[in-house]
């Protein structure tokens, strides 16, 4: 299974050097796993804009969907067995990165045909 | 034996058995849980009229797959394909031994840390204990249709998430077990001493299946110290059961109990399983502590409050939460004197202000001290964070015997 991991933070460009340091070995790890898909940091949430072409002419918002106090900084996708492995990887990713994983999983392939997952 | 009472010893003794061997076999909690209602349902059909079959359990399993077959072969290929993507992971790895019984799956897939609290305790009741859902629902105090809700989501997580169907590796195993024992126990205190202003204060339907399902874990797993120590907790609890609440509908204290009520089997089970805790050697984990404490107090005519004493400061040094300090308090209170006890627990002010026994308490040893003025205000306190029915009857009985 995947499960996308999102990165919960509440400060904008929080990262320390530190933090990077850890989450490049973690990271290292993840691919020497098997269990690396994807991974990004994303900019913060106030430099987002909101699209929405549902109706006649498309509309842009600028800023985040929703506002919130905590949002994602960033994610990983990562393949495991199951929940329980998805857990024990990110349990030493939120202590590498040092901020709360939000662990979700993937719809199933087979629900998407055609979708093909990013493979390293 | 007839067949009505065949049906209910084999849905006690069997529908766990029933549930677990078809969520392997399927792959789907969903499944297990429809193909072993359908198969009770077929029992009590037939066996009226055919007759007990000579193996119940052998017959239940195989009327169960057989019939979830048949539906499997029913459903359209989308549906089909919709069950594919609901399967629960079977993805065992490592040897299991002796524990690798499929009902201990389906304890730790219902007790898994990722599912709310609320969630484990409904899904433990329907999926293991055999519980229907109006009846977990009316246990909580909830509609049907918002436990039916909560359990299907439960089991949606389980399938979506991937939450695997097996028992944890061994390097897992103390925590989640420790997780499984919390719901057993939250479910034993909720029908010990309901929490809720609208039920009968104590309900044994609760507290008995909590006994049952620990029972049946300790019998899956019998070297393991806190289960043990679990099991003996609560049959020494319950033991006292028909003695804690009076005819007048009151809580009656520990020491002011008929101990001729007390339930003598389950006292005698109790303190087997304590003393064999206490001869194997190993330190003792939370639940072994209270069992020992609780065995202390079904020993003799009066507890001996100076073990009782060292227990909790053993208990504290392991767990030193404001509930077990206040605990402690008490048995203080009990050794040295009612002085000393109010020390402590006034320290304690901070975190249970909150809290209707820590003013129960308070109350207590200020009347103990004839500061009656103080133990009326404590009393009042108490009761107005109460809901248990019979414990509010009895604080109101002890705030009206005030001078």
């Amino acid at each position: 299974m995947q499960y996308l991991i999102n990165v919960i933070d509440s400060r904008t460009n929080s990262g320390t050097a530190e933090e990077m340091v850890a989450i490049d070995a973690f990271n290292e790890k993840l691919i020497a796993g098997g269990h690396w898909v994807f991974a990004g940091g994303l900019a913060d949430p106030t430099v987002s804009t909101v699209i929405d072409n549902r109706g006649e002419t498309p509309v842009l918002t600028d800023g985040p969907f929703v506002e919130t106090k905590e949002w994602a900084a960033g994610f990983w996708i990562i393949e495991a067995r199951d929940l329980d492995e998805a857990i024990a990887l990110m349990t030493e990713g939120s202590r590498a990165c040092n901020r709360k994983l939000e662990v979700r999983p993937l719809l199933a392939p087979p629900q998407y045909p055609g979708w093909m997952p990013a493979r390293p | 034996m007839d067949a009505g009472e065949a049906l209910t010893r084999a849905h006690r003794e069997e529908w766990a058995r029933v549930v677990a061997t078809l969520a392997k076999r399927f792959g789907s909690l969903d499944l297990a849980e429809e193909g072993a209602a359908e198969a009770f349902a077929t029992a009590a059909e037939r066996w009226p009229r055919d007759g007990i079959p000579p193996n119940p359990g052998a017959w239940l399993s195989t009327t169960a797959t057989r019939t979830t077959i048949d539906r499997i072969r029913r459903e359209s290929t989308r549906d089909a394909r919709h069950r594919e993507a609901m399967l629960v992971y079977d993805t065992a790895t490592e040897p299991l031994g002796a524990i690798d019984d499929d009902r201990l799956r389906l304890i730790f897939t219902c007790c898994h840390p990722a599912l709310a609290m609320e969630a484990r305790v409904a899904l433990t009741l329907r999926m293991v204990g055999g519980l229907s859902v109006p009846e977990i629902a009316r246990a909580f105090l909830v509609q049907d249709t918002t436990m039916g809700a909560r359990i299907t989501r439960a089991k949606a997580k389980i399938a979506a998430a991937g939450i695997p169907y097996r028992v944890p590796a061994a390097s897992d195993l103390p925590a989640r077990l420790a997780g499984v024992l919390t719901v057993l126990y939250l479910i034993f205190t909720e029908g010990h001493l309901a929490s809720g202003a609208d039920t009968e204060p104590v309900r044994e339907e609760l507290s008995g299946e909590a006994i049952r399902l620990t029972r049946m874990l300790h019998q899956l797993l019998p070297d393991d110290g806190e289960t043990a120590g679990l099991l003996a907790l609560m049959l020494l609890t319950d033991a006292r059961r028909s003695a804690r609440v009076s005819s007048l509908g009151e809580l009656v204290p520990l020491d002011e109990q008929d101990r001729g009520l007390w339930d003598a089997a389950r006292i005698a089970e109790g303190h087997a399983l304590v003393r064999a805790r206490l001869a194997s050697g190993e330190a003792p984990g939370r639940y072994q502590l209270l069992a020992a404490i609780n065995a202390v107090h079904t020993d003799g005519e009066r507890s001996d409050w100076v073990q009782v004493v060292a227990l909790y400061d053993q208990l504290a040094r392991l767990d030193p939460s404001p509930i077990v300090r206040l605990n402690r308090a008490v048995a203080i209170a009990e050794r040295d004197g009612a002085d000393a006890g109010l020390t402590l627990v006034d320290a304690l002010a901070p975190a249970l202000d909150g809290y209707h026994g820590f003013h129960a308490v308070r109350a207590e040893l200020l009347r103990r001290l004839d500061r009656t003025l103080d133990a009326r205000a404590a009393y009042t306190a108490a009761i107005a964070l109460a809901a248990n029915t019979a414990e509010v009857a009895y604080l109101e009985r002890m705030r009206e015997r005030l001078a």
